[in-house]
């Protein structure tokens, strides 16, 4: 560990297993800071020049690595960018060969998407500079939760004692396991709800249910998740319309909810799926802010892991 | 009296019990006397035990087709190393182990090495494909000691029904990896909370006891058939491999009060380690069936001391390091076991929890033989000299970069450990001596 960096602060993000409430605060209002730099006619500071960073992607994601590529850039860093699949096999290059070689390029932090929940944190263990979390399979998904977490604050303010409602399939969701980490780390209630199939055991923190009336009473706030079609062959799902039926959310069902009750979706949608109609276009929906602010979030995550917070 | 081998001021302990020091004098492949005489060479064995060899129920040793991982001369080293004398292999290789010629080939190559003896297992069916029967009557003829499709589950209990009655026939056990591979799914860790945080495919306790539930019904309609009484004379006819779950030793309690002919084996990782290991987010701890919880562990080390568990089983599965570097999906299941299986176990239940050592030695010799139909070994004058002397007192760290086994690696790895063996002997013959009686 480099002991002239504030110690305080992880010099990574997996999940939020070693993150604290004050240390999640300060990265937030760093965001606030980043979010003034993009508001600007030149949208670039100098904070990381000198540093390379590598997003490092086994599982496609256009719309992740593009955020994150363009909030490494905003702050001056070079990116470089590797994509590839990892057979099952080991006949194909492995996890740590691939990391191991990049380490050897100088890489300064990695950015790490894949489809199986863990290889973050095995990455952390092979490394020895900083490992962003991108989303590990089921697992966790930290940027998502923080720009979540980011535009409510913006909507609601303080969070503590709000009520937040997650829908949709929970079971095979890193946004609502994240996100069940880092908003009650915030003060905030948090109901995640879905069909039976598609809810976990447990989840800490958070009051799990099946019933969507219950779960949007009196709500500060929705978010629906993206639901994979694949859930159907996996005989988790009947149909489409059964799910429609049960769990989409409409105009209608969304008066459960408190009035003006923002709506959030981490994307892509499934337009007349997880949500109504026009629903995402409505003034309550939140999806376009959610996306513009998850790049003055990565860009504090950028700051925070690289450079730390000067004490 | 004149002996090849005189192991002085050892202390006896078998499967009947603790029987004080003697000074054991072998020879002629036996246990020539226990009160001394002449040899050629003597060891003094003050401090340590001496056991009879260890016996393995159920261990991968991956020979034909995947010695990358594991081959008979490693694993058999290993398997010397930590104490045992006999290592049953599984069948699920390339090719499968489904012919009396490669059972044959098997054995020879075995007896060349001469390390620890190996039983080969054989397929039920062929190719493993629980489709077609077997050569029971063959393999059993050149050598094979038990049909199982293990690796793989018996989907098809009319296959296993047929299966079982046809090995019966011919003297031979079957066993099986009881799990419903319908609820077990792509599971790569116990489900419960743990996995729900982590978001990692669960298997739950019931893939376990559904298809333990299920395989005891087959055997009770199994033993209905005609001459099946007369043939199973108390025998076990189906043995239920790696336990895991408090309710499958339930099921499996009850199956013997019931008078079943069935026995069971569990793994030195389910009785020491739990789902909470895997919040490390390291594959060396995926393991088939899956480490369950606390819960299960308790009922576990109860089943192995009253008996309901017959013996130790160690699933030694070894992988490539590489293998066990990929994620948690794509990992494949299974660790190393050969080499701490029985230091493990003494230290853990023996030395902390109390539990009987003659019992544990019990569960890894006499009970592991008598499913398999062996004769036990207990240390007496004119007995088979396949012996362990093994050191209760010297603690040691388990330290995988020095094993014999390809796999060098351990979910164990630093733990400080007593019961390491010193001296293995297979018919009087050195298979094993650590360093300081070479």
């Amino acid at each position: 560990m480099n002991e002239t960096a504030t110690p305080s602060f992880p010099k990574h993000l997996l999940d939020f297993q070693d993150w604290r409430r004050t240390q999640v605060e300060s990265l937030l209002e760093t965001a606030q800071m980043m979010q003034e730099v993009l508001a600007r006619p030149v949208k670039k500071v100098p904070a990381l020049t000198g540093f390379t960073v590598a997003t490092v992607f086994f599982e496609p994601s256009t719309r992740t690595r593009i955020s994150f590529e363009l909030a490494a850039r905003r702050m001056s860093a070079d990116v470089v960018s590797f994509s590839g699949a990892v057979s099952s096999t080991t006949k194909g290059e492995t996890y740590r060969d691939t990391l191991r070689t990049l380490e050897q390029m100088g890489i300064d932090a990695y950015i790490l998407r894949t489809d199986a929940a863990g290889v973050p944190h095995q990455a952390h263990r092979w490394l020895h500079k900083p490992v962003i979390n991108a989303g590990d399979g089921w697992r966790a998904h930290p940027t998502q939760a923080l720009l979540d977490a980011f535009t409510l604050r913006e909507k609601l303010g303080d969070l503590e004692g709000k009520k937040i409602a997650i829908v949709g399939d929970i079971l095979h969701s890193r946004v609502a396991r994240s996100n069940a980490e880092l908003l009650p780390m915030l003060g905030a209630k948090v109901v995640a709800c879905g069909p039976a199939t598609l809810l976990p055991g447990s989840l800490p923190g958070t009051t799990l249910t099946t019933n969507l009336k219950e779960a949007l009473a009196e709500a500060d706030a929705v978010m629906a998740l993206r639901l994979q079609k694949e859930r159907m062959d996996k005989g988790l799902l009947p149909s489409l319309p059964e799910y429609i039926a049960g769990y989409q959310i409409t105009e209608e069902r969304l008066r459960w909810a408190r009035p003006q009750a923002p709506l959030l979706h981490p994307g892509p949608m499934n337009r007349d799926v997880e949500l109504e109609g026009t629903l995402a276009d409505s003034p309550r929906s939140l999806v376009e802010r959610q996306v513009a602010n998850g790049q003055a979030v990565r860009m504090a995550v950028l700051y925070h892991v690289l450079v730390g917070k000067k004490s | 009296m004149k002996g090849e081998i005189l192991i002085k001021n050892a202390k006896l302990a078998d499967g009947r019990g603790e029987h004080g020091s003697a000074d054991v004098l072998i020879g002629e492949g036996r246990i020539l006397s226990l009160t001394g005489g002449d040899a050629s060479t003597v060891l003094d064995a003050t401090g340590k035990v001496l056991s009879p060899g260890f016996f393995d129920p159920h261990a991968h040793l991956r020979e034909p087709g995947q010695e990358v991982k594991e081959d008979l001369q490693s694993g058999l080293t290993a398997a010397a190393k930590g104490g045992y004398t006999d290592v049953v292999s599984m069948p699920n290789t390339s090719p499968v182990v489904d012919s009396a010629e490669i059972v044959r080939a098997l054995k020879e190559k075995a007896a060349q090495i001469g390390r620890a003896r190996l039983h080969p297992a054989a397929a039920l069916t062929q190719g493993q494909e629980g489709k077609i029967l077997s050569e029971a009557r063959l393999l059993r003829e050149a050598g094979a000691v038990m049909l199982t499709d293990d690796g793989r589950t018996n989907e098809d209990a009319g296959v296993l029904a047929q299966g079982l009655q046809y090995a019966a026939s011919w003297g031979l056990l079957v066993s099986v990896h009881a799990e419903d591979a319908g609820l077990r799914r792509g599971g790569v860790m116990h489900e419960g909370k743990v996995s729900f945080r982590l978001g990692l495919p669960g298997n739950p306790a019931y893939a376990e006891s559904a298809r333990i539930a299920r395989d005891l019904e087959v055997v009770r309609y199994v033993i209905q058939g005609p001459g099946m009484e007369a043939l199973r004379s108390g025998k076990s006819l189906l043995h239920i491999q790696h336990l895991s779950t408090r309710r499958g030793l339930e099921l499996i309690r009850q199956g013997k009060q019931d008078g079943l002919p069935i026995s069971t084996e569990v793994g030195p990782h389910h009785l020491t380690l739990t789902d909470e290991h895997l919040e490390s987010l390291n594959p060396i701890y995926k393991v088939a069936p899956p480490l369950r919880t606390r819960t299960d562990i308790e009922a576990l080390v109860e089943g192995l001391l009253d008996g309901s568990i017959d013996c130790v089983g160690t699933d030694h599965a070894p992988h490539t390091q590489d293998e066990k570097e990929l994620d948690l999906l794509r990992a494949p299941f299974g660790i190393p076991n050969l080499e701490v299986a029985w230091p493990l176990l003494y230290t853990e239940l023996v030395l902390k929890r109390g539990f009987p050592l003659p019992i544990l030695i019990e569960r890894f010799t006499d009970g592991p033989r008598r499913v398999l139909g062996f004769s036990p070994i207990h240390l007496t004058e004119g007995a088979e000299a396949s012996l362990v002397l093994w050191q209760p007192n010297n603690q040691r760290p388990v330290e995988p970069s020095a094993f014999a086994s390809k796999a060098k690696y351990s979910p164990w790895e630093g733990w400080m450990l007593q019961g390491w063996p010193v001296l293995t002997l297979v018919e009087g013959r050195r298979v094993f001596a650590s360093e300081p009686l070479l």
